[in-house]
């Protein structure tokens, strides 16, 4: 077989005055990058299998090891970049879709960036959060429009209004849907108890949940996708919400595939299918063809759960995505999750994450707009994701008009992910996404669930100092309130798109 | 020189801060505006000049059952292009230009005039289930969003507005206000920070027999105003106190809920404060919590809200700006300080600094000799009042003290 003209992407340098020639990072890498060579008495490496993720360079004791970017430094060209000209080469050896993991990485603007938020000078007193009350408990569900009572009760007025059933938020932050099986066991555990112990929620993603996880059921949002993985009534009794799964935005319209080689006896009891078998979700759910059809499954969930529990919807971020949630909420939906097309992923084609959907921004801006120029925006809550990186993020989603966000890729950068974007290949070494036993114990869940509590920690701790900054003391006074958001670097169009004015304003 | 009297919404947020104070006698006795405008001169340096007025109810006895009209215009021309609107919505039963004391320390006010209207009936009709009053909010944000120099700044029964560029004494003064008789008055002087002010944006804001005069600003104004959108109030004015007025308007016009209740969804206690409450008050606080989030007046504000059945006097949750309470007899005194009070009430007989969040409230006894039995039945049906005794503990559990009534 000739050499392949597909280059290594990254260099592993190792420092010989270091390296005491302990292979750590022998044992370390799955992805076979170091090996010992006995007669040599040498540590080698076969860079071309290296993904970037800096596991062996994290726990080298000597630290000898250095990875970094190779070039592939092919002519200059802006069109036909180095990453291109690789990805054809790899594309004409095999005939496959490129695939990808994690979100979109190219080098689109994120909007974020291009929005300040505003303080408190003079008029308004800001507020000292660790002297006084900041509060960020979040509903979410539907609200009615107006509170109705009763005074038939001589002792006082009484509640005639009966409140649709709520999930209460210490934090107006959430774990996006990872499922087990596109994550391991341990971080799986890790986002549930975290989500528990800090007041929020996981969300199971369509793989099922594990009877283990159960008790964790009141801080689960469990959804129901198009493979109706491991969906039986149990699963949707103990469970604090049902999220519908329509489409996820680093994939829009496009379907999952969990490879039989991932699912072991524990997968396939969650997933409630045989063991080896590949778990494929089709494109749409081929009971959902029309919003009607959408309607009737919101119903017959409401119906299971005994209308005790909400029901959410969660959509990709696509063209026309206001008019889709104001179809959604019409349809009964308590929750409608938007998924922007810088959310993550287990595995998707990267010509789809690339340029499939738009931005959250807009699409957030759009769906809150659209539901209140309706007049049913208290109909249903909003949660916003798709590539929040900080707690400045969440911020100014929420004042773009989230009620919430769901974070994915950040919770797993807390457990230690590098980013690498190699979910796909099942050989995570730092544990999470991988289902080998050899790697998953690298993570103890332990250690995880208090890393991503101390994560909830800080963002909120952020939260609640830009709000009182803002002079701001609750969350719903943030919520919607554009008037504390300015637009940078940002055309009129956009501006208006998004409501806000423009820094100076 | 920039003419202060011509129509000029700001583009952004109005932020001002401000001397705030009122009285109303509880049985209805009618008092000239001498006393309010000594009580509001008393605070003199809280306010800069750029804004002053007051809101008097019970001066129109005659006419009370018809909606008083204050109209200010920029020109003659625009005088005509509003009034051929106003005729072609109602059935005028008087109008007259707003009497005024020519004065050097008010200048270039605007051509200022009122009428006295229902709605026609053929104009009704286009309303289907909604009411006159819903009508006439709708003529009012037509002719403010719409007309070129027409701007309505009073539209209530039996009530009017007196603002515009001044101290506040001084535009007392102007409008002759020592010849009207009235049993509630309010007054209000402005301290701009970053408008140059005009006539239209002094308060009381008003819309109906809803007047506010305000303290502060509001920091929850950006999704004060689009939740108001929803229900569809167009807050075209860019001031706080707009959103105040529209939110009394929708929870205890349209949604009836008791003024309590409704000073509770717009100042909600702390999530630990309401869980130490009392069972059945806990779940009613909680839910108007939920359901009123973007009800939630956020940041330091005292307000005076006027109606033709009484005064209510509340202030923000943490209580960031200043709010006294007295009473003597039947007279309800509330201001921004304790001095605009004894200026006009020698020896109130309880004087208390009002708790953050907690309403202090002032109801005619027996309106049906006030305001008529009409007035009255409007009162019944778009106000809700709790039962007495209904609400005796405060909503914020230990300061109870702080409602004395």
């Amino acid at each position: 077989m000739s050499k392949r003209l597909v280059q290594a992407e990254f260099n592993v340098e190792r420092d010989p005055e270091r390296c005491i020639q302990c292979q750590v990072c022998v044992r370390q890498c799955s992805n076979q990058v170091h090996a010992y060579d006995e007669e040599a008495e040498q540590v080698t490496c076969d860079e071309a299998s290296c993904v970037g993720c800096q596991r062996c360079a994290t726990l080298c004791p000597t630290g000898a090891i250095t990875i970094k970017k190779a070039p592939p430094d092919f002519a200059p060209d802006n069109n036909w970049t180095s990453d291109v000209i690789q990805n054809i080469y790899r594309q004409a050896e095999t005939g496959g879709v490129l695939l990808s993991a994690m979100g979109n990485d190219t080098a689109k603007t994120s909007w974020w960036d291009n929005i300040l938020l505003n303080a408190s000078q003079v008029t308004n007193p800001s507020i000292d959060p660790l002297r006084e009350p900041m509060e960020l408990t979040t509903f979410l569900g539907a609200k009615p429009n107006a509170v109705e009572l009763s005074f038939d009760d001589q002792g006082g007025p009484s509640l005639a209004t009966k409140l649709a059933p709520q999930l209460v938020l210490s934090t107006p932050i959430m774990f996006s849907a990872m499922s087990y099986g596109a994550i391991s066991y341990n971080a799986f555990e890790s986002l549930a108890r975290a989500a528990g112990q800090y007041g929020t929620f996981a969300n199971s993603g369509e793989g099922g949940l594990h009877k283990d996880f159960w008790p964790h059921g009141p801080n689960m949002i469990v959804q129901v996708a198009s493979g109706r993985f491991g969906v039986d009534i149990d699963y949707l009794k103990v469970a604090a919400a049902v999220e519908i799964k329509i489409g996820q935005g680093a994939k829009p319209g496009i379907g999952g595939h969990l490879p039989g080689e991932k699912v072991d006896e524990r997968i396939s009891q969650t997933r409630m299918i045989p063991v080896g078998s590949d778990a494929i979700s089709p494109a749409p759910h081929h009971d959902i063809y029309s919003i009607e059809d959408l309607r009737q499954l919101i119903y017959s969930l409401k119906e299971a759960t005994r209308y005790q529990k909400p029901i959410s919807v969660k959509i990709a971020a696509v063209h026309n995505v206001a008019a889709i949630a104001s179809g959604i909420v019409r349809a009964g939906a308590d929750i409608v999750a938007i998924d922007g097309y810088k959310g993550g992923t287990g595995a998707a084609p990267t010509m789809i994450r690339n340029n499939v959907g738009i931005p959250i921004e807009f699409a957030l801006a759009a769906v809150d707009d659209r539901l209140r120029q309706e007049g049913i925006r208290n109909q249903a809550s909003v949660v916003a994701c798709g590539g929040f990186r900080s707690s400045a993020d969440v911020v100014k989603a929420i004042a773009l008009g989230a009620d919430a966000v769901y974070i994915g890729t950040a919770a797993l950068v807390a457990l230690g992910c590098h980013l690498c974007q190699k979910c796909y290949t099942g050989k995570c070494n730092w544990g999470i996404a991988t289902q080998d036993p050899y790697l998953t114990r690298r993570l103890n869940p332990d250690i995880g669930a208090r890393r991503l509590v101390n994560l909830l920690r800080g963002w909120s701790h952020e939260i609640k100092e830009m709000m009182g900054g803002m002079g701001i003391n609750a969350i719903e006074s943030l919520r919607g309130n554009r008037e504390h958001l300015r637009g940078v670097g940002l055309s009129d169009r956009e501006l208006s798109i998004l409501g806000i004015k423009a820094a100076g304003e | 020189m920039r003419l202060l009297h011509r129509k000029q919404f700001p583009t952004s947020k109005d932020i001002s801060g401000c001397a705030i104070s009122g009285m109303m006698s509880e049985i209805g006795a009618p008092m000239s505006g001498e006393a309010i405008i000594r009580s509001i001169a008393n605070m003199h340096d809280r306010s800069n000049g750029l804004g002053g007025g007051f809101a008097a109810y019970g001066i129109y006895p005659e006419m009370r059952d018809r909606y008083a009209l204050h109209v200010m215009y920029d020109a003659i021309d625009d005088k005509q292009e509003t009034e051929r609107l106003i005729s072609r919505w109602c059935t005028v039963y008087g109008d007259e230009t707003i009497p005024t004391r020519p004065s050097a320390l008010v200048r270039h006010p605007p051509i200022l005039h009122r009428y006295f209207v229902n709605i026609k009936p053929e104009v009704m009709e286009r309303f289907c289930d909604e009411t006159e009053d819903d009508a006439i909010v709708d003529l009012v944000m037509t002719i403010n969003n719409e007309s070129k120099g027409g701007f309505v700044f009073s539209s209530g029964k039996n009530m009017g507005v007196f603002k515009g560029v001044g101290f506040p004494e001084d535009i007392g003064e102007f409008y002759r206000l020592d010849e009207y008789q009235a049993y509630i008055w309010t007054s209000h002087g402005r301290f701009p920070t970053n408008t140059t002010g005009w006539w239209g944006g002094a308060h009381p804001f008003s819309l109906l027999d809803w007047s506010v005069v305000h303290n502060g600003e509001i920091s929850s104004y950006g999704i004060n105003k689009r939740y108001l959108d929803n229900f569809g109030y167009k807050c075209a004015l860019h001031t706080d106190t707009e959103v105040i007025a529209y939110l009394f308007d929708l929870l205890v016009r349209k949604h009836r809920l008791p003024f309590e209740a409704a000073c509770l969804a717009m100042a909600p206690p702390f999530w630990p404060q309401l869980e130490r409450l009392p069972e059945t008050r806990r779940e009613l606080a909680r839910t108007l919590r939920i359901v009123y989030g973007g009800a939630l007046l956020n940041g330091p504000f005292s307000v005076l809200v006027g109606h033709s059945g009484g005064m209510v006097g509340f202030n923000d949750r943490t209580k960031l700006r200043p709010m006294v309470g007295a009473r003597k007899g039947d007279m309800v005194y509330m201001a921004s300080e304790e001095g605009a009070i004894r200026e006009v009430c020698n020896d109130p007989e309880v004087v208390w600094h009002a708790a953050g969040g907690v309403p202090i409230m002032a109801h005619l006894k027996e309106p049906e000799k006030v305001i008529g039995a009409e007035a009255t039945a409007r009162l019944k049906a778009h106000s809700c009042k709790l039962p007495a005794g209904a609400w005796q503990e405060s909503p914020r559990a230990g300061r109870a003290a702080a409602s004395v009534q």
